[in-house]
């Protein structure tokens, strides 16, 4: 049942070796380059290439970012969720300390590389990942003090995420409310999946040790505590909270209650389910008139209420990837042909609610064929956007209590949004 | 906070060792420092630097942290090449190991594990030791794993040493963190030894569930990952268990949650409150549909799990198909798997839906993909009959687009489809032939061609089309050349004119002389043999009607699934293969016990279809070949199309040629005893022999009860029996045993009889097979009737509680009734007392107005259990039977088996 990588490697874009960390002694780097470069030589897009593959004994999983592929080598039947995600979070903690993480960077840091990769992992079992912690004692600055450090408390505590000791002038918390809208629409004009998935984002500047709790509009808590539902009350299908909420707590009377890391952090995610209404549609019509040019009408709805508006509307219409010779026109916003993502831009600033809005646009198309056409690319039309102070669920934080044993007050702030998520609807 | 640490790497090439061993021993301590950051560049590009082992190790003693880590590194990397220098480590190490600074104490127990020469080991034991007792959390978390470390390298040692002992100790550590580790060390230690060492009690277990809830992330895993291995005593733990993992499932880590919901899963077993199974599975799912939120590597193995999660509770997920549909810019390893969990979640509700999107994958760019979901709407006709009718109008629109790999794709799942519901669809060959000139894989061409063949009658040119794939027949591959020999033949046999006549001379002289495959030689002197002695013969040998195919072919077997489940998250579950098949290290863990039921473990990924499952169908002509030619066979299966005839005929030919060895031998006599057998051969037509025979279960085994009489006037000895390939592949255990019979002598023995062995695939029939020989007669065959309650096993017994849940559990479709008009019960509990003798146990009964219902249970081999009602009024004959079974199409059998058992 246990098991444990034997290796991490730190690859750049070709698969040569970078860095690489020894746990188990039980493989060779000689052995694991060779195989990734064929194995990226081999398919074209790496992307492509399950993460998981085993060659010769030795399974390797990696992920890519930037220019730079993270690799595990394991001879046990380790956990695979556990080990991709971990690599997953060597990034986020890579790129706190470096800002970004790229070949580059790694060379730069070395050092650092090694330092962090002996302390996240021990003997290929994942250990610890909190970025903020190990910058307080595995540092990167040149003069660091000749006074050894201790590892902070929190590396080992029950709260192993936030550091004690930490000291604001105005205490204050910042807590955006971020949903996404998913949403695909079949050539039909069917929805045929449409989910929300939301974010508590939150970003806290609080002294000490602040126990927080959160209250929201969660149906089966007021249900629970015989509040009836005035005003409107939602019912979260799946409900994910950072490691420092109580699950335990929340399972027993739905108190969200945590003490917080420090700096920002997504508090929690949810999802829902329910049917939801696109709230910018888009239709387009496509008139090929064979091997001389293309027109294409695309309209765009807002279906939401008018005193919201959504803005940076972006709507990503595919076209042949041999269009040339644009000619759009627009009643509202500005279009472009982007050639390099064969599709034609359409980036409206402002879209309130309940307009629509019109772009047209003919292409020319090579009168030239080859002979044995491989199918086009059938690329959904992709919409992005954001509408302020409007969420899909109608969720509502109803309050945030901070309470610290030095007893200040401190701020809390709260913003909604929604955004576009995946939002696809396909052509016809 | 970015470094310019990448100057390291620029030293000047030119006696770049003996400048560095300078800097090295310089006085400054920042040259020093310097110099080793040279080292370590240079060691990290894969230069050899272990020349400079004792200056490096001689800046170990330093107060810089960093410079430490540093040659603490180096030394890792090199201790081994320079064994008897790193000695001179050793005592810096003993040292830093009671540092005031619990950093360094940590960081030397770690590195002094991690150094695997043997010399040093032995001074890690004393550090080891006090770590291991460390007041500071953060050492001993760190020794905890060191522990594992030791074990690696010298396990008698840290037996001898007591480190077991310690670590077990830290499984009550007050800090989360150390428990966590030791949790992992112990689990690794367990996992490499034969011995008992981590055995889970209730208490240790309650331990770390309270642990689990302040532990990090990744020590949530580690906890999770060893306690699914605990078996809980019973239902009311078991929910406890659950209960207190439950929260597990909102946490954002999916391993955290994969991990629980594997732990659940396990736990679920035992749990029998149908209420209590039903409620956890509708909590699993939001979190399990979660996960494809999450990165596309995590979605990549999340969706790997869930596949097996399907197979084993198909109700968690009957309702979120939709979440399975691909986006568009999934990485094709992630559309690749979502794909086949559309097919799993497809049902006559869903189907229009699941279809649509289907043929919208079918008209993308990536092959691989558009293959499988050419493929996936196939399977689906195959496995959901009342849609079979939409799914072939959409491969026939697919086949309209006319891209090449698209069309051919849909020709091998249409000969599928044919297969499965034959005489239905034919309609559809004249819009198939159009597509004939693009055929160029092997695979598709050998399906066109066996649809050709199979329906020759109602093609009317199907004389010229044979005849345009014939004028290639040399060139082509094996595969192709074997389809074109069968069809030729059926054509000739349907239309035995003058043209096919011509062509299948043309056909087994291509096959028969120029050819040096034996598989297509053999099969060729078959057909020859067969057309030139009678035709009538072959024409029942090869136009026969063919066994039903089914889409099973993804499914895995229920112990292997098993095991997959209890690896959950782990690489076992991601390949769906035991951890034995691919953990490459030397493993004393006790060997499973049923290891060879896979021993190749396993499908790939992507390698599955239909026409697969009908590969492994009886393909009697080839088997009927010699047996010289059976591993031929066995490594290059004929196609499904092959099939030309019902199973019967292949061994007859093998007999007549008699090169069969499977026959065996009779020496031994037994005694005859016992009541009269149903007549199987009469003596009328046995020249004299009168063979009656019946399978019987007789203490838990099976035996094949049959009866020999001699009516002729010669001796006959040396007597052989061998069965054809049947549903549950059964064959003589042993030798058959009869003497030497005088005429007018008879003898019965009964021959034991084990399953499994050559099991036929297809619909499940009751058809059994045999052929009898002796040393004075021509072969004898006949056919006997499989009655399913000789398998009842002995621990087919469910409670009631048992019962219910495993009823809710089983989907309606699941369930076949049947009424019984000849089963009579005169009295309830002489029924139930009888039943009883024949394995099928009372589980309970109910009166309903007149009518009493009873419930039972029984459960044939490889564990299918059968959840039986009957329905009936005392001594009026007429019994309604309903049975639930996870394998619904072996009720006829059943039925068949309770209407004699109610006689």
């Amino acid at each position: 049942m246990a098991g444990a990588v034997s290796a991490l490697f730190l690859l750049d874009i070709k698969g040569r070796v970078l860095v690489w960390r020894d746990y188990r002694g039980d493989v060779s780097a000689v052995q694991a380059e060779r195989f990734f470069t064929k194995l990226i030589e081999k398919e074209a897009d790496p992307e492509s290439h399950s993460p998981v593959v085993y060659d010769n004994g030795v399974t390797y999983m990696f992920i890519q970012h930037n220019n730079v592929f993270l690799m595990t080598a394991a001879r046990q039947n380790c956990n695979a969720a556990s080990i991709l995600l971990f690599l997953h979070r060597v990034v986020d903690v890579f790129k706190h300390y470096f800002e970004e993480l790229e070949e580059e960077s790694l060379r730069d840091n070395f050092v650092v590389v090694y330092e962090l990769l002996d302390e996240m992992m021990d003997f290929g079992y994942p250990q610890y990942t909190e970025a903020k912690i190990l910058s307080e004692f595995i540092k990167t600055d040149a003069y660091r003090m000749e006074v050894t450090q201790r590892p902070p408390m929190a590396v080992t505590n029950a709260v192993s995420w936030r550091s004690e000791g930490i000291r604001y002038k105005k205490n204050e918390v910042f807590l955006d409310v971020v949903e996404s809208v998913n949403i695909l629409v079949n050539s039909n004009g069917q929805i045929i999946r449409s989910d929300v998935v939301g974010a508590l984002k939150m970003r806290t500047y609080l002294s000490g040790m602040p126990e927080c709790k959160l209250g929201l509009n969660d149906r089966v808590l007021l249900e629970a505590q015989g509040r009836a539902t005035k005003g409107k009350a939602i019912d979260l299908d799946d409900i994910k909270f950072h490691q420092c909420v109580r699950l335990a707590r929340f399972e027993n009377d739905r108190t969200i209650s945590f003490i917080p890391p420090d700096g920002s952090f997504d508090l929690m995610t949810y999802r829902l389910s329910t049917q939801v209404k696109p709230l910018i549609w888009v239709e387009a019509q496509v008139e090929k008139h064979s091997r001389s040019r293309i027109e294409l009408m695309v309209k765009a709805r807002s279906q939401f209420k008018e005193r919201s508006t959504a803005t940076n509307v972006e709507i990503e219409v595919p076209v042949p990837s041999d269009a040339t010779h644009p000619n759009i026109r627009t009643s509202m916003g500005s279009a472009a042909y982007a050639p390099e993502h064969d599709a034609l831009v359409w980036k409206i600033k402002s879209f309130p609610g309940g307009k629509e809005y019109m772009c047209r646009a003919e292409f020319s198309l090579p009168s030239i064929t080859a002979e044995e056409a491989t199918p086009e690319k059938k690329a959904p039309i992709r919409v992005k956007f954001e509408i302020p102070y409007f969420t899909v669920s109608g969720i509502q934080v109803r309050y945030l209590k901070i309470i610290e044993k030095s007893g200040y007050q401190a701020l809390p702030w709260v913003r909604y949004i929604t955004m576009a998520g995946e939002y696809e609807l396909r052509l016809i | 906070m970015s470094g310019h640490d990448s100057k390291y790497f620029s030293t000047t090439k030119k006696g770049e060792i003996p400048e560095l061993k300078e800097e090295l021993n310089s006085q400054y301590k920042d040259k020093k420092k310097d110099a080793v950051k040279k080292v370590i560049a240079a060691m990290t590009v894969g230069k050899d630097v272990s020349s400079l082992f004792t200056d490096v190790v001689n800046c170990m003693q330093t107060e810089n942290l960093e410079l430490k880590k540093l040659v603490y590194l180096y030394l890792i990397n090199y201790a081994k090449s320079q064994p008897d220098l790193a000695i001179l480590a050793v005592n810096t190490f003993v040292k830093d190991s009671q540092d005031p600074n619990p950093l360094i104490r940590a960081l030397a127990v770690r590195t002094m594990g991690c150094i695997r020469v043997d010399k040093i080991t032995e001074y890690l034991c004393d550090p080891l030791q006090r770590c291991l007792k460390d007041d500071d959390p953060y050492v001993r978390k760190t020794a905890a794993i060191c522990v594992a470390k030791l074990y690696d390298i010298n396990a008698e040692l840290v037996e001898d040493r007591g480190f077991l002992e310690t670590l077990k100790d830290l499984i009550s550590d007050n800090n989360p963190m150390v428990v966590a580790n030791a949790v992992a060390a112990l689990a690794e230690i367990q996992d490499n030894s034969a011995r008992p060492i981590f055995e889970i009690t209730s208490h240790t277990l309650s331990k770390l569930l309270t642990a689990l809830n302040e532990c990090t992330e990744w020590g949530q895993v580690f906890i999770l990952d060893a306690l699914s291995r605990y078996k809980a005593a019973d239902a009311r733990e078991a929910e406890n268990i659950v209960e207190r993992v439950t929260p597990r499932l909102q946490h954002a880590n999916c391993a955290v949650v994969l991990s629980a919901v594997k732990m659940i899963l396990q736990q679920m077993e035992l749990i029998t409150s149908t209420d209590v199974v039903r409620n956890l599975c509708k909590k699993m799912a939001p979190p399990l549909v979660t996960l494809l939120s999450a990165e596309p590597e995590i979605q990549y193995v999340a969706l790997r799990n869930i596949n097996l999660i399907v197979q084993k509770r198909p109700t968690i997920l009957a309702h979120e198909i939709k979440v399975f549909f691909c986006k568009y810019n999934d990485p094709i390893y992630v559309k690749m798997e979502k794909l086949e969990i559309m097919i799993m979640l497809a049902s006559d509700r869903n189907i229009d839906q699941v279809l649509l999107e289907f043929k919208e994958y079918a008209t993308e760019v990536d092959v691989d993909f558009v293959r499988k979901a050419v493929r996936a709407i196939g399977r689906c006709a195959i496995k959901l009959e009342r849609a079979a009718e939409r799914c072939i109008s959409v491969l026939l629109e697919l086949i309209k687009i006319k891209v090449n790999y698209v069309v051919q794709e849909a020709i091998i799942v249409i000969k599928d489809i044919f297969r499965r519901y034959p005489n239905t669809y034919e309609s559809i060959i004249a819009t198939l032939c159009e597509s004939l000139d693009t055929l160029d894989e092997p695979e598709a061409k050998a399906s066109m061609i066996w649809i050709i063949g199979e329906y020759a009658e109602r093609i009317d040119n199907a004389d010229e089309l044979l005849e345009s794939f014939l004028e290639s027949f040399p060139e082509e591959p094996a595969l192709v050349q074997l389809q074109l020999l069968t069809a030729t033949v059926k054509l000739f046999l349907k239309k035995p004119t003058e043209g096919p006549q011509q062509m299948i001379q043309a056909v087994l002289n291509n096959a028969t002389v120029e050819t040096d495959n034996p598989d297509l030689r053999d099969r060729a002197y078959i057909y020859w043999r067969l057309l030139s002695t009678d035709p009538e013969a072959a024409k029942d040998v090869v136009l026969a009607e063919k066994p039903v195919i089914s889409d099973d072919s993804n499914l895995l077997d229920p112990s292997l699934l098993d095991e997959l489940l209890a690896n959950i998250a782990t690489l076992s579950s991601v390949y769906h293969k035991p951890p034995e098949a691919f953990v490459s290290r030397a493993r004393t863990a006790a060997p499973r016990p049923d290891d060879e039921e896979y021993p190749d473990g396993g499908e790939t990924a992507y390698s599955e279809s239909p026409s697969h499952a009908a590969d492994a169908a009886p393909a009697p002509v080839t088997a009927a070949g010699t047996s010289a030619v059976t591993h031929a066979a066995a490594k290059q299966p004929a196609p499904p199309a092959t099939v030309p005839a019902a199973a019967p005929v292949p061994d007859l030919l093998g007999d007549l040629m008699g090169l069969d060895n499977s026959i065996v031998p009779v020496d031994q006599p037994t005694t005859p005893s016992g009541p009269p057998l149903p007549v199987l051969l009469p003596s009328s037509t046995g020249q004299g022999l009168q063979i009656t025979a019946q399978l019987v279960r007789r203490d838990g085994q099976i035996f094949y009860n049959i009866q020999f009489e001699n009516n002729s006037q010669i001796v006959l000895d040396g007597f052989m029996i061998q069965f054809n390939k049947n549903t549950f592949g059964l064959a003589a255990a042993g030798p058959l045993q009869v003497p030497p019979l005088q005429p007018g002598a008879s003898a019965r023995t009964l021959l034991p009889m084990i399953l499994f062995q050559n099991v036929s695939t297809g619909p499940p029939s009751s058809l059994l097979q045999v052929a009898v020989k002796n040393n004075q007669q021509p072969v004898w065959y006949f056919n006997d009737k499989i009655s399913l309650h000789a398998f009842f096993v002995e621990d087919g017994r469910m409670e009631r509680a048992n019962f219910l849940e495993t009823w809710k559990n089983l989907p309606d479709a699941n369930e076949v009734t049947k009424d019984l008009p000849n089963a009579v019960i005169n009295s309830v509990d002489a029924t139930i007392e009888h039943l009883t003798a024949s394995n099928v146990f009372f589980v309970a009964k109910r009166r309903n107005a007149s009518k009493d219902l009873l419930y039972l249970s029984t459960k044939i081999p490889r564990g299918i259990p059968f959840l039986i009602e009957l329905t009936a009024t005392v001594g009026i004959p007429g019994v309604k039977c309903a049975v639930k079974t996870p394998s619904p199409e072996l009720a006829p059998l059943f039925f068949e088996a309770m209407e004699t058992l109610l006689k």
